[in-house]
């Protein structure tokens, strides 16, 4: 109870305060919900017990007497309880069914030793494999097809490669704006500024991915002359741009609230004004800065839109001026056709799953580092 | 006295709209984005002949489609592919059958080049080698010295997989292709680059040129036109499909399907830029 200043609480605030705690409470719960219900479908990938293989073990449909029930129900991958619901004519179909899986492969690919070759376990979906067709081992997302290739380093060197892209540009520019606007400028410019720049979140995300795929694209091509037009430079810059509103929001946020008398003790002791910015109040507010860096990468990794439009081939390579699938943009393309329930569908999850852990970790080490600025600046290192 | 006569009303609207709702789409239509323009169009043309059925039609992509399809949320599927036997199976276990296919359309794939692009012509299997990277060179073709920028679909378009099932025999595409979010974006980004080659389907058309394309090297080549799909001498084109659970396939949802493989719905399948099924597989 928290309102027991020599009054006793009123019902009505009492229910208020219930109210509240109920809300935030089903928040929690729907995060909660979310994480289990992602990690449930991801658990498979995890356990390792998908079989992605092209060829896989079939009994032929005749041969349905001779399996004693139990086997049937293993062989079709049945619940006790759904095995209960069939009847015979079911059964035969599910087997037939697995025999015409059989007959749909081409008949160049039985001898294909991948074909035998279960692509979900973790050593094809971290290391590189060299499959038949390639010259070399290579590291290749190709889930589509006939042998699913399900290398998962290309979509992390993505994301990370247009995130880091990103922030380069983003957070000199928005953390210098935010300096100026909280520090430096007059007021009638810091009322204009402030809510401009604050605008830019309110652009969706499509809208940015659209102008750098038809505008930005054509520019930077002209301008650096590199060869593919649409790349994870491209991508990375209008994730800047995505990135700047939060950014700066925070940051000038956490330089405004540096206690004024800083700046004024500096600035009587003779410094400028741009002396006590920078050697006084930037410092202080370092911790804040800090934090709005690491929310600014969380957005620009969690972001979707614009990498999806921008450039999206899974190409392994660090080079800037290449291709880059983002794992965002893996969910988001490919979940719409996955088949629910199979091993591409729980593969993307598993992606879903290995960006929480991404952004979780970044936000773990975010929040570590910054709590141990506070203490240094407030001395108690 | 008040709060509970409030809460009855409320609870009264929520009943008759939870009532309403579902009498409103007659029949539900989901499925592949390939095929939403068509489907809708379809809807549009049978509502105004027959005013008492109601069809409501979502996209969402094939995959999307065959999960509702077995999860009964909707009547008619929607695909741009043939089903997997992955998918018939989880059918079977959801409603004891296998869904009933029916061909309902047919789509040329056209290969794009920049209008500048002197190249005209290309067999099947220079395609092969051009998606797959290992011609990287539009000299190799008879074009100027220019290497090859290659634009592809996203893999859960049922356009990238036909086309690498078919014409690429069911090898990856090169790495390096760009992947885009349509065929409008793979069309504008090939008008856009004197090196570009994608691919698409046939009823777009603005902005850049269509290949000619040869079987093989001693077959001649065709323009992917409404004959030359319709009559096969076109080597790359696809059956776009409806599937549906043979427990529904009657009364309206069966007469809807019967008008769509019907003379009037076929001639909507033209005016939407795809071609009209041949005689022989109308049934």
């Amino acid at each position: 109870m928290g309102i027991q200043r020599g009054h006793r609480a009123r019902p009505l605030e009492w229910l208020a305060e219930r109210v509240i705690f109920t809300i935030s409470l089903s928040a929690i719960m729907l995060i909660l919900l979310i994480f289990i219900f992602v990690g449930r479908e991801a658990l498979p990938i995890f356990l390792g017990r998908m079989d992605s293989a092209l060829i896989q073990e079939t009994i032929p449909p005749e041969r349905m007497n001779e399996l004693d029930p139990e086997e049937l129900r293993v062989y079709l991958d049945l619940s006790p309880r759904q095995f209960a619901g069939m009847d015979r004519d079911t059964l035969q179909m599910l087997m037939e069914v697995r025999q015409e899986a059989l007959e749909e492969i081409p008949p160049e690919q039985l001898n294909d030793p991948d074909a035998h070759a279960n692509t979900t376990a973790w050593r094809y979906l971290l290391f590189p494999h060299q499959w038949s067709d390639y010259d070399r081992p290579r590291y290749i997302w190709q889930p589509i097809g006939n042998i699913h290739k399900y290398n998962i380093v290309p979509l992390i060197v993505g994301s990370l490669k247009t995130t880091l892209i990103g922030l380069f540009f983003a957070v000199p520019i928005s953390v210098g704006a935010a300096i100026y606007v909280s520090q430096l400028a007059r007021p009638r410019v810091r009322e204009i500024a402030k809510p401009t720049i604050e605008l830019l979140s309110g652009i969706p995300s499509v809208v940015v991915g659209f102008f750098a795929l038809l505008v930005m694209a054509s520019v930077f091509q002209a301008v650096f002359q590199y060869e593919t037009r649409l790349n994870a430079f491209v991508a990375g810059i209008a994730l800047g741009f995505a990135v700047i509103p939060v950014v700066f929001s925070i940051a000038e946020d956490a330089l405004t609230s540096v206690p004024r008398s800083y700046t004024q003790g500096a600035l009587a002791l003779g410094s400028s004004k741009w002396q006590a910015a920078w050697h006084i109040v930037l410092p202080a507010a370092l911790p804040g800065v800090f934090a709005a860096v690491v929310l600014g990468f969380g957005r620009a990794i969690g972001e979707t839109m614009i990498v999806l439009m921008v450039c999206s081939a899974s190409v392994m390579s660090w080079s800037i001026f290449d291709s880059a699938r983002s794992i965002t943009t893996t969910i988001a393309a490919e979940m719409a056709e996955a088949v629910a329930g199979g091993h591409h569908y729980r593969m993307l999850f598993m992606l879903g799953a290995v960006l929480f852990a991404v952004t979780f970790v970044a936000n773990l080490v975010g929040d570590i580092v910054i709590h141990r600025l506070k203490r240094k600046l407030e001395g108690r290192s | 006295m008040k709060a509970k006569n409030l809460i009855t009303r409320i609870g009264l609207c929520l009943g008759t709209a939870a009532l309403l709702l579902p009498a409103r789409a007659d029949i539900t239509v989901k499925g592949s984005d390939t095929m939403v323009i068509l489907a809708q169009k379809w809807a549009e043309v049978y509502m105004a002949n027959n005013p008492s059925i109601k069809i409501q039609v979502t996209g969402g992509g094939t995959g999307t489609g065959f999960a509702a399809l077995q999860n009964q949320q909707t009547d008619l599927c929607n695909a741009s592919r043939k089903i997997r036997a992955k998918e018939i199976e989880t059918c079977i276990r959801a409603f004891g059958k296998r869904p009933t296919e029916y061909r309902v359309a047919l789509d040329g794939l056209s290969v794009y080049v920049n209008a500048e692009n002197p190249v005209s012509e290309l067999t099947v299997e220079q395609l092969e080698l051009i998606f797959t990277a290992k011609i990287r060179n539009w000299k190799e073709l008879g074009g100027p010295d220019l290497p090859i920028t290659v634009y592809s679909r996203e893999n859960s378009s049922g356009t990238y997989e036909f086309f690498k099932e078919h014409v690429l025999q069911g090898k990856d595409f090169a790495a390096s292709a760009q992947t885009m979010p349509g065929t409008a974006a793979v069309l504008q980004a090939v008008a856009k680059d004197p090196k570009g080659i994608g691919y698409g389907g046939a009823a777009y058309g603005a902005g850049a040129k269509h290949l000619n394309i040869k079987k093989d090297e001693a077959s001649p080549a065709f323009e992917p036109t409404e004959e030359n799909v319709v009559n096969g001498a076109y080597p790359i084109s696809r059956h776009l499909f409806i599937y549906v659970n043979p427990a529904l396939d009657k009364g309206d949802v069966a007469n809807y399907l019967k008008w769509i493989r019907s003379d009037e719905g076929q001639a909507v399948v033209k005016d939407v830029g795809y071609f009209p099924l041949p005689a022989n597989l109308r049934r």
